[in-house]
């Protein structure tokens, strides 16, 4: 657990200037994932300033032109997970799947003082690191998570390795409900399961919305709670908007199997305008004739400046 | 010609002896991929993955982010076709050093179309940072895990198992990125992998008995193809070229060879032997001369491409005499 040094009402202020952030991106860019940005905020607050056990950040301060593809000749790159700290066996890890949950990331970051609020400048901009959707390099990410289910798996590998390392120290995934479609995801929860690795947790931001639409409306994924049972985890279920109830379901025991954290959440808490675009919100545009309505919102909205 | 039992079985533990972070992680076929006795000697060190392959390798990238050696054991097919954005974006992207073992290439399997990895060369030659091995006989089981263990990124191996030949003398391992010279000559450059190159022993000293003078050379590292042996070989032969493999005809060995030709204007020509098409189930030895990738068809391109009739009968090739390598 890290050491208490954000109150309640500090985090829940880092929720807001996540969500005002995202917003403020969208506004000068004409579009962002902002619905994301919604649904995650108090999640990801809470998982960078009170469930995450990290060490300081040993990222760069400052974004960089983008360092090349990993290669053999290209092994020594600034990596993402720096900003999560330097590995240590008592340290907990963060891996994201949601990839393009990339610009909450990097919010989420420059709220926690892991990487300079500059450096959201430099989000999308070609040539630099702080791309949409992230990579190996991506300040914030352990490795490539674009195609879902892949990073649910690779965050397993890295527990079962940590666990017969004798680390005490946790596995943390954030996904996203959709990517509960994949079947690789279930491949990675059987395995957790029959590997005991307790070591693991699955973040799900639920959020019922997936590019075509409402999920429900897509595929059958319900019941959540009993399918991750039946493959062999455990599993609770919170309120992904309440920061107490995110953090205190994190720390469900869950001795000799992974745990899922279900939260749910909705992709316009915070910004009810984006109520009426529900539930097309993969990718949120705001075409010239909503923006006045928007940069109103943004103007009244708490949480200025990083 | 000796033939070795269970090559692999033996290595694997020989290898997993000197190296304590190597791990197996079997999809339910490792009793197929000779790791049952791993099974045995290292129980700790050998993880199930039941019948998940996206699972398995992406599973491996994170055991290899910790410093763990991940060697992956199932068919070839279920390597490559199965898991290719899991192999691309789990391990190759990030240039991890997982070992892709997959058992069964070609038609080394009656197993039919589902089984035979006819492509996994021409896929995987399209995948950055991956190194891509074929074995051809037991000194090269017994050598590859050392070479896949020192290279630095993600390897492919075209496993051989059960009864294999040993082509090679025993303690003159297979290199890196080298073919291996077999027999040299100036008229023809016959270049060969995996079974076939038995077959093309088969065939060359039947060639040089009827007159024509043969380079034979071995190829077990097909990605990288930079072996500058190989293009000083394709600039000596006067007629041209042979390309033998156990392999789709596009994108294998001859394709390699085809791209390193244009690359260095040596203007001759190639004959490409190799799987036409998708195959079916069947012996190896029946499947080898259906679909023309054996001794006799190799005698074939030979006569095509010096415009000479030779007069090779098939029992001819058949009673070759191979030399007896033993193990060391």
């Amino acid at each position: 657990m890290p050491e208490e040094k954000y109150t309640m009402e500090e985090t829940r202020r880092i929720a807001a200037s996540i969500r005002k952030q995202i917003l403020g991106i969208a506004l000068r860019s004409g579009g962002c994932y902002l619905a994301q940005a919604c649904s995650s905020a108090e999640i990801i607050a809470a998982l960078y300033t009170r469930i995450l056990n990290l060490g300081p950040s040993a990222g760069l301060w400052d974004a960089i032109p983008f360092p090349g593809v990993p290669g053999p000749d290209n092994m020594d790159y600034p990596r993402g997970s720096a900003y999560h700290g330097l590995p240590a066996p008592d340290k907990d890890r963060f891996f994201v799947s949601c990839c393009h949950y990339a610009s909450v990331i990097y919010c989420a970051l420059a709220a926690t003082g892991r990487i300079s609020p500059q450096a959201l400048e430099k989000f999308n901009v070609d040539g630099w690191n702080m791309e949409m959707i992230g990579a190996e390099h991506s300040p914030g990410f352990e490795n490539t998570a674009g195609s879902l289910g892949l990073t649910v798996s690779i965050a397993a590998g890295t527990a079962h390795a940590r666990k017969r390392k004798g680390d005490t120290g946790l596995v943390y995934c954030l996904m996203g409900d959709g990517e509960l479609q994949e079947g690789q995801t279930w491949e990675c929860v059987q395995a957790a399961g029959y590997y005991k690795l307790d070591n693991f947790i699955l973040v799900i931001d639920a959020n019922g919305q997936q590019v075509e639409g409402a999920i429900e409306n897509q595929m059958v994924e319900e019941p959540l709670e009993e399918r991750f049972r039946s493959f062999g985890a455990a599993c609770v279920t919170c309120d992904g908007h309440d920061i107490a109830a995110v953090e205190q379901a994190c720390r469900t025991e869950h001795p000799g199997k992974p745990l899922a954290v279900i939260c749910r959440t909705k992709g316009y808490t915070g910004i009810p305008l984006l109520e009426k675009k529900w539930p097309y919100l993969h990718f949120v545009r705001i075409s010239p004739e909503e923006k006045e309505d928007y940069q109103r919102f943004y103007d009244q909205m708490e949480g200025g400046e990083l | 010609m000796k033939i070795e039992i269970n090559t692999h079985e033996k290595n694997m533990i020989r290898f997993a002896e000197k190296h304590p972070e190597v791990l197996v992680l079997s999809g339910d076929l490792g009793s197929s991929c000779e790791v049952k006795k791993f099974r045995a000697v290292y129980p700790d060190r050998y993880l199930t993955m039941g019948i998940a392959e996206q699972n398995m390798c992406s599973w491996a990238a994170g055991l290899a982010r910790e410093g763990y050696r991940p060697f992956l054991h199932t068919f070839s097919v279920f390597l490559y076709r199965r898991i290719l954005d899991q192999l691309e974006m789990s391990v190759a992207y990030p240039n991890l050093p997982v070992v892709f073992v997959g058992f069964v290439p070609g038609i080394t399997t009656p197993g039919g179309v589902t089984h035979q990895s006819i492509n996994d060369v021409g896929v995987l030659r399209t995948v950055p940072n991956m190194a891509v091995f074929d074995i051809g006989d037991a000194t090269e089981i017994e050598g590859v895990l050392d070479l896949a263990y020192e290279y630095n990124g993600p390897v492919f191996i075209r496993m051989l198992r059960k009864e294999v030949p040993r082509l090679f003398p025993a303690d003159e391992p297979m290199q890196f990125n080298r073919a291996r010279l077999l027999r040299e000559g100036s008229d023809v450059l016959i270049l060969s992998s995996s079974i076939c190159t038995e077959e093309a022993l088969r065939a060359t000293a039947a060639l040089e008995r009827h007159g024509v003078s043969v380079q034979h050379m071995h190829v077990s590292t097909l990605k990288p193809f930079t072996d500058p042996t190989i293009t000083e070989a394709l600039k000596k032969c006067k007629y041209g070229v042979i390309t033998i493999e156990n392999h789709y005809i596009t994108g294998g060995l001859g394709s390699a060879v085809a791209e390193v030709m244009a690359e260095n204007g040596i203007g001759k020509q190639l004959i490409r032997i190799g799987l036409p098409g998708y195959t079916h189930g069947a012996s190896k030895m029946y499947l080898m001369k259906k679909y023309e990738i054996d001794a006799m068809h190799l005698v074939h391109g030979v006569e095509a491409l010096t415009g000479r009739s030779l007069g090779i009968e098939e029992e001819e090739l058949e009673k070759e005499n191979f030399v007896d390598f033993l193990e060391v």
